[in-house]
């Protein structure tokens, strides 16, 4: 019973990087951005936070500067996809490279040095619930802050003027224009939030999971994050069942592989799962239902 | 005062160019700063990269080493690119062309040389070709973005090769690394004597250049690929067949990928591990974009890259820096070609 416990802790620990990354990731998609470049920012989150933990002695420190650096290689993007009409794709591309060799730059004299890392805190009167309370309670502030995300998003989204908006310059920037929202804003507004979350996703790994600077400890996480958001088709409770689903198959594949099933076979499916949901997803008649941003990689182009 | 911006009617295709070179200046010197903020000094990391990859002899061939699957990737990319068809999945088409060839060479090495090489070509390019079929398929039946799926199809490929390497190919002589046997002797592509060029492979990727602007400019389907490209709605009134296009420029990038993993397993390593490639299939993407699609500025580009490449090996063992290092000139570079474009694109007026 206990070995359940902590397997299923686990997995949701392995997916809430993946979870508070996609959320992030939502944000910038749902205006309308193509993000490619999820893999660059979440990487220099891992190495910011690690290194401002380690110079300040303060882990909670390191996740402030993740933030702030994630925000700011969002903005890269942002500039050149929102205002200099660029080609996202491509951008995207470069971000995640520039991310990948920047990092190893600066965390080349972090390899292999301990850090003051965030522990398991349990959120007292919950974690006495039984069973429940010792998986979703008793485990890192951060998972607790990915649940909170949720339920924000969520209520933002469908519940709220704030997601009529959105939505309408994600599906339909001239007639988010003609109500007299500016479209660059939200852009802009999206791409900070989305690049603050998916920041704080790598240094997640730096200071908590791993927690160590390894180079490339992202390890794809980032492109993880790029077909989950489509996996959740871009909806925030859909996102939390595709985290775990996710981090659940990272967790399993070794726990399985003594069993005779090979840890790719196993860590592939998520990717064959993404494609054949984009395959349903894509029929027209779904694709309406469903939050797809309709202006997804398109520049918007206002010409007055 | 308002700014306004309009796009503008004629692009000058010298300014174009000048205006290339000025980003690519500015990422050099924007680089420099951040070397210099890593305690690591410029101008000496420049000079290293420089000397590695294009003034010493041997560095020279291993440029040209790393031009024979840039080149081939870029090249087909060039070519689905400009039917605005966006295949990010060359990187997979490799390593499926580079496990396709593995077991050709390990199972047929009793057959001679001359119908073995010939053949592992073949079935390197039927295997890249095959797997950009599938996302070509998705995207004409059932209208799912190809961006997405190709992509996916990388990490599906790399899981492939995994599972192969690290389970029934793995070599039982290997001390336990995750790879094949070597390939025999007669599996091998012949090689430029002193170095490790593979030069059949380096004679496909320039009869490829050749090919390929020859079907682009002088073809009907290079005109129909344009227009496809340029106004999807001028091509459809036009009556061309759009799937066919999407398909066919698909199949080449994907076939000329496939080939570059023949190459790297056969010309390179001789034998198959998780390490094939790079990440040349994203590199190309960066290429074929930066050679403003077209032959000569592919190639051009594909050149200087695959410099920076054995200059980012270099820069690892003279100055101890990551190998990823060079990844930060990758990035830049396209940031600020990027940002640049806009100015080639649209005019920009300040008025009262």
């Amino acid at each position: 019973m206990n070995e359940w416990i902590s397997i299923i802790r686990t997995i949701i620990e392995a997916g809430t990087p993946l979870l508070i990354g996609t959320l992030g990731q939502i944000a910038i998609e749902r205006t309308g951005i193509l993000n490619l470049g999820a893999e660059g920012i979440m990487i220099m989150g891992a190495v910011t936070g690690f290194a401002f933990a380690r110079i300040t002695g303060n882990p909670w420190i390191g996740l402030v500067a993740a933030i702030l650096i994630g925000i700011f290689f969002a903005l890269i993007h942002g500039v050149i996809s929102i205002s200099f009409n660029g080609n996202q794709t491509i951008s995207g591309l470069a971000l995640t490279m520039f991310g990948i060799g920047l990092s190893g730059l600066i965390g080349r004299n972090y390899i292999g040095i301990p850090v003051k890392h965030i522990p398991r805190i349990p959120l007292f009167p919950l974690d006495k619930i039984p069973i429940l309370g010792q998986i979703l309670f008793n485990t890192n502030p951060l998972v607790y802050l990915s649940f909170l995300l949720v339920l924000i998003y969520w209520f933002i989204l469908y519940k709220t003027k704030i997601g009529i908006i959105v939505r309408a310059v994600g599906d339909s920037p001239e007639t988010a224009e003609s109500m007299g929202i500016s479209v660059t804003k939200v852009k802009y507004l999206g791409t900070i939030i989305g690049g603050a979350l998916i920041g704080l996703s790598g240094a997640y790994l730096s200071l908590i999971y791993i927690p160590a600077w390894i180079e490339g400890m992202t390890a794809g996480r980032g492109w993880i994050i790029v077909s989950l958001t489509v996996f959740a088709m871009w909806d925030p409770i859909y996102a939390v069942f595709g985290s775990y689903l996710f981090g659940g198959v990272e967790v399993m594949q070794y726990i399985l592989q003594p069993y005779g099933i090979p840890p790719a076979f196993l860590s592939m499916s998520p990717y064959i799962v993404t494609i054949l949901v984009l395959c349903i997803a894509s029929r027209e008649s779904i694709k309406k239902r469903l939050g797809a941003p309709k202006t997804l990689g398109k520049p918007y182009i206002r010409e007055k | 005062m308002r700014i306004r911006i309009r796009k503008r009617v004629v692009e000058s295709k010298r300014k174009i160019i000048l205006i290339k070179i000025i980003a690519v200046l500015s990422a050099l010197l924007a680089d420099a700063i951040i070397f210099l903020f890593m305690n690591v000094d410029p101008l000496r990391a420049y000079y290293e990269i420089l000397r590695a990859a294009f003034l010493t002899e041997y560095g020279l061939t291993e440029t040209i080493v790393k031009f024979i699957p840039l080149a081939l990737i870029s090249f087909g990319l060039m070519v689905v690119f400009k039917a605005q068809t966006w295949n990010i999945g060359a990187e997979g088409q490799l390593l499926m062309g580079a496990i396709v060839t593995t077991w050709v060479a390990l199972n047929l090495g009793f057959l001679p040389s001359y119908i073995i090489i010939p053949l592992m070509y073949f079935s390197g390019f039927i295997a890249g070709l095959s797997w950009a079929l599938i996302p070509s398929f998705l995207k004409i039946k059932l209208h799912v973005n190809e961006v997405l799926t190709t992509f996916m199809m990388n990490l599906i490929a790399q899981k492939i090769l995994e599972y192969f390497v690290y389970g029934p190919w793995r070599d039982p002589h290997g001390w336990g690394f995750p790879q094949t046997a070597m390939f025999p002797e007669n599996a091998r592509l012949p090689i430029l004597p002193g170095t490790r060029i593979h030069y059949t492979t380096l004679l496909l990727a320039l009869a490829t250049c050749f090919i390929l602007y020859v079907l682009i400019w002088k073809t009907t389907i290079g005109y129909e690929i344009k227009v496809v490209g340029g106004n999807i709605e001028a091509a459809r009134y036009a009556g061309i067949n759009i799937a066919k296009i999407v398909f066919l420029t698909m199949i080449i990038s994907g076939g000329l990928a496939g080939l570059a993993g023949v190459g790297e397993v056969g010309g390179i390593k001789f034998r198959l591990n998780p390490n094939v490639s790079p990440g040349y299939g994203y590199t190309g993407i960066v290429i074929a974009w930066l050679g403003g699609l077209n032959p000569l500025g592919v190639a051009i580009a594909a050149f200087l890259y695959s410099g920076l490449l054995v200059g980012g090996d270099a820069l690892q063992v003279a100055m101890r820096l990551p190998q990823a290092t060079i990844n930060i000139f990758n990035g830049s570079i396209l940031f600020f070609i990027l940002a640049f474009d806009f100015f080639t694109r649209y005019e920009i007026k300040l008025e009262r």
